[in-house]
């Protein structure tokens, strides 16, 4: 994606940008630009972590399996398919 | 969470095809329980309900052991399960639409609204601060961000996602998959992958910045 950063960034660009920014995916410039304006902005700052811990929460879900009884029925499939 | 991996079948999954193809339970049995609640993540992308979900997980598996004897090693075990499982998913997906109302329906539109409300910015012509934040955000407590109850909001902002968005936040951030990764499971460019991707996650994040603020009002 090619999008033009201007000089000084503004907050409405940065949230445009922060997953550019947290993918690596800004070219360098760009990205000095968004690093500099983190330095002076609190509220971007605080978005930037606001967004790290959003994808630290989607990545605590938490996951379970099947059920012990689904496991037994795939098992004894498994156990068909292999006579 | 073991990494995924990219490419063709390793020597370790070798072992295991030659181990399921010999009839191996307890091979069986140890794929199957390391894989199953990521193929219940990845079916609940597509289907409506935990409990359809674990169906197709176990329709996923049949074609899993009827497919065994065709598998090729061209791409990894891991990711040839995880291809069977999704078009399962999906045609199931494709049967539940067709006989569900569609206001029941999670919205299919890949609408661009905002990631903030525009109201939270000071105006472009703003003499002093153009588009800088008017209300900018607050840091968030840490140990409020990963508890339970932050967690099941967002599972449940996840689940309201348009289905394209929600498959790419799905893998890339609940399962952490790399973006190389879901880009060649998805057929999709890395551009568009990053876009569905800061879609979802910034509807995500003001979904927790909501909940947030409505806990501290109470």
């Amino acid at each position: 994606m090619t999008r033009r950063v201007p000089q000084e960034l503004t907050c409405t660009e940065m949230v445009r940008l922060v997953t550019e920014f947290l993918e690596d995916a800004l070219p360098l410039e760009d990205r000095t630009r968004f690093e500099q304006h983190l330095v002076y902005c609190k509220g971007c700052a605080a978005y930037v972590r606001q967004m790290r811990k959003t994808v630290e929460a989607s990545s605590g879900l938490k996951d379970t399996g099947l059920s012990a009884e689904a496991e037994d029925e795939l098992l004894r499939a498994f156990k068909g398919f292999c006579k | 969470m073991d990494e995924p991996r990219v490419g063709a079948a390793s020597a370790e999954d070798a072992l295991v095809v030659d181990a399921l193809r010999a009839g191996d339970e307890k091979a069986f049995l140890a794929v199957v329980q390391s894989l199953n609640p990521p193929m219940l993540r990845i079916a609940s992308v597509y289907v409506s309900s935990r409990g359809v979900a674990e169906e197709v997980v176990q329709e996923a598996w049949l074609g899993v052991l009827k497919g065994l004897s065709r598998f090729e090693g061209r791409s990894s075990l891991r990711r040839w399960i995880f291809g069977i499982l999704t078009n399962c998913a999906k045609s199931r997906g494709v049967r539940e639409a067709r006989s569900t109302p569609f206001s029941e329906m999670g919205s299919q539109d890949d609408e661009d609204e905002p990631a903030v409300d525009p109201s939270r910015f000071l105006p472009a012509d703003h003499p002093r601060w153009p588009g800088h934040w008017s209300a900018p955000p607050t840091a968030w407590a840490e140990e409020q961000v990963l508890n339970k109850e932050s967690l099941t909001v967002v599972e449940a902002a996840i689940a309201r996602l348009p289905v394209n968005q929600r498959e790419v936040i799905t893998l890339r951030d609940v399962l952490g998959w790399s973006s190389e990764e879901v880009c060649e499971s998805l057929a999709i460019s890395e551009g568009n992958q990053r876009v569905l991707l800061h879609r979802a996650r910034s509807k995500v994040r003001a979904v927790l910045e909501k909940h947030f603020a409505e806990g501290e009002a109470r």
